[in-house]
């Protein structure tokens, strides 16, 4: 690997992370360097999973979508030579499931699942998740609205452009 | 008393003979018009960072609502002598050289009413900021321009300045990176310049508020250069390195005898810079280092995809390497400064400022800024290419030469 190559996927990552939806012949103008080798490092990024998808972040609660989150905190007993890995994977395989992570602290896995209603999510709770191998317990919090996601504000008129038109 | 005419008879010769900014009568022209993309704005597009805007209000919730000395919180001095040693190696003394204006342009007036008399010359590179000349008039003194132009890059030479300097000539004011043209002085040439102004013993008004933004080598501050200290009035602020051009602070440094003579005008006129934008300015010298990068790296990325863009388009412009601005040559279509701008906004509804709103020698030129996002930078270009080759294709070409299609690098345009 080239020297500069680490700053340059970097340089790559932290421009798409802000948007997904540049493309590679901007990033190259943007990085001064070549569009073959953008789309090269993209590509590499891709199979090392270090790109791990491209999303769209989007306000359900605008389109007036009928949708339930909610924030699971599990508490599980590890195994022996798996921790908490195995179990983890086990609750990420549902589909309704959209983010597991490990805590420090009072519990263990903070799961985060999203359904259709508040009895589809609850079903999802007591009769899939609960009742699981190693899962100890359970605390469910239902989110009531979001106001920042992915370091995007959702709320409409935060910090529109209000300079003048012109100003020398 | 009937006449109104007869009212502009009290009025001040001086204020009367001053030229409205060119900049406001375009200003008028697009405040009219809808959904218009615009490229034509001196300031930042981001907003004061949060941090910044969060220990203001703390501040106020605290009840910090009163004057401060007129020199300005001595924290914040103090904060600042510590940013230039830091950056710089050059020391100011908190409590005696260095006072806390109400941004550059109070800087600037003070600075230029405390060493011009009647008659006095002040040298001043054209095109430059709109400010510089009204304000040497207003200290009646007499603006000397040093005429750059494209053909040299815009580039002030040692020569270009001393073919200027008569016996009143008695100071000198550069803004480094240059506003409108984006332009650079580079430490090798700025030796130069400095060596006329102290073998003429000149002021140096040195305008860096544009340091920070550099991106094609370093910024030289003139003050660290040797025996310029003591000759230097510094003005910087926190309007473009901060994105807090509507808090209005920023700062004069330079030896006691000149900062204690312009401390006494800001007494008098200012009385003191406002609390709740000074501590915030605290904040964003102490905290702001980080968010200051990013946004940095943020428009040079965008200013790349500018050089492109015109390239594409094929407007000569010499390499824009400080501020946020690119000054493409637009002579190949035909039109003037001001047509071109006006048709521009009529046509394609993009909004750029004419280039002889910066003095004469900008005519031909327009300065795009690109403190905008990707998006209307992109969809901004587009337009204006599509609005070039109509222009070009209707066989008004002028002074087009194919040749001169590129990006002017290193050597031509490093200089204002």
């Amino acid at each position: 690997m080239m020297p500069g190559e680490k700053c340059r996927e970097k340089e790559i990552l932290e421009i798409i992370e802000n948007d997904a939806r540049l493309n590679t012949e901007q990033i190259a103008v943007m990085l001064q360097t070549s569009e073959e080798e953008v789309v090269r490092i993209i590509k590499e990024l891709e199979e090392k999973k270090i790109i791990a998808g491209y999303f769209t972040v989007i306000n359900w609660d605008k389109v007036g979508e009928e949708k339930v989150s909610a924030i699971i905190e599990v508490k599980i007993t590890p195994q022996r030579d798996l921790g908490f890995d195995a179990v983890a994977m086990r609750i990420c395989r549902f589909p309704e499931v959209k983010t597991v992570r490990l805590m420090s602290g009072a519990y263990d896995l903070v799961v985060y699942i999203e359904g259709q209603t508040m009895r589809e999510v609850a079903s999802f709770v007591t009769l899939k998740l609960a009742s699981l191998e190693h899962v100890l317990s359970t605390a469910t919090h239902f989110v009531l609205k979001t106001y920042k996601l992915q370091g995007t504000l959702i709320e409409d008129d935060v910090e529109e452009d209000r300079r003048l038109l012109i100003t020398p | 008393m009937t006449n109104p005419s007869d009212w502009n008879k009290r009025i001040n010769p001086v204020i009367l003979g001053l030229q409205p900014s060119g900049i406001r009568r375009f200003f008028d022209l697009v405040a009219e018009m809808k959904g218009v993309i615009s490229l034509g704005v001196g300031e930042p597009d981001f907003v004061t960072p949060w941090h910044i805007r969060e220990a203001c209000m703390f501040s106020l919730e605290k009840g910090y609502t009163m004057y401060t000395s007129n020199r300005g919180l001595l924290e914040l001095r103090q904060e600042i002598a510590k940013n230039l040693a830091a950056s710089f190696g050059v020391s100011y003394d908190p409590h005696q050289e260095i006072l806390i204006t109400v941004g550059v342009s109070e800087g600037l007036d003070l600075a230029f009413r405390t060493i011009l008399c009647p008659g006095d010359e002040v040298l001043i590179p054209e095109p430059s900021y709109v400010s510089y000349a009204p304000v040497t008039a207003m200290a009646g003194a007499k603006p000397v321009f040093l005429k750059t132009s494209a053909e040299n890059g815009f580039r002030i030479t040692p020569e270009l300045v001393e073919k200027a300097i008569t016996p009143k000539t008695k100071a000198i004011i550069i803004c480094n990176p240059n506003n409108p043209t984006g332009a650079t002085i580079d430490r090798a040439r700025l030796l130069e310049i400095t060596e006329v102004v102290r073998a003429h013993d000149l002021i140096f008004v040195s305008d860096e508020i544009y340091g920070r933004l550099t991106y094609v080598g370093e910024h030289t501050c003139v003050p660290s250069l040797p025996g310029m200290r003591d000759r230097t009035i510094l003005l910087n602020g926190f309007s473009k390195s901060y994105a807090m051009t509507g808090w209005r602070v920023g700062y004069a440094a330079g030896n006691r005898d000149f900062i204690s003579a312009m401390t006494k005008i800001h007494q008098y006129t200012m009385l003191c810079a406002p609390i709740t934008a000074q501590i915030a300015a605290l904040e964003a010298l102490k905290n702001g280092e980080n968010g200051l990068i990013k946004m940095v790296e943020q428009y040079n990325r965008r200013r790349r995809l500018v050089i492109q863009a015109l390239q594409k388009m094929g407007l000569p412009c010499c390499e824009p390497r400080g501020a946020f601005y690119a000054f493409p040559d637009i002579r190949s279509t035909g039109l003037s400064s001001e047509d071109f701008a006006q048709l521009l906004l009529k046509e394609e509804k993009v909004a750029v400022v004419p280039g002889n709103a910066f003095g004469e020698q900008g005519e031909g030129f327009v300065r795009c800024s690109y403190s905008a996002s990707i998006n209307d930078l992109t969809e901004a270009f587009r337009r204006m290419e599509s609005f070039v080759r109509r222009r070009v294709s209707k066989g008004k070409v002028l002074t087009f030469s194919p040749g001169k299609n590129e990006i002017i690098k290193e050597g031509i345009c490093q200089t204002i």
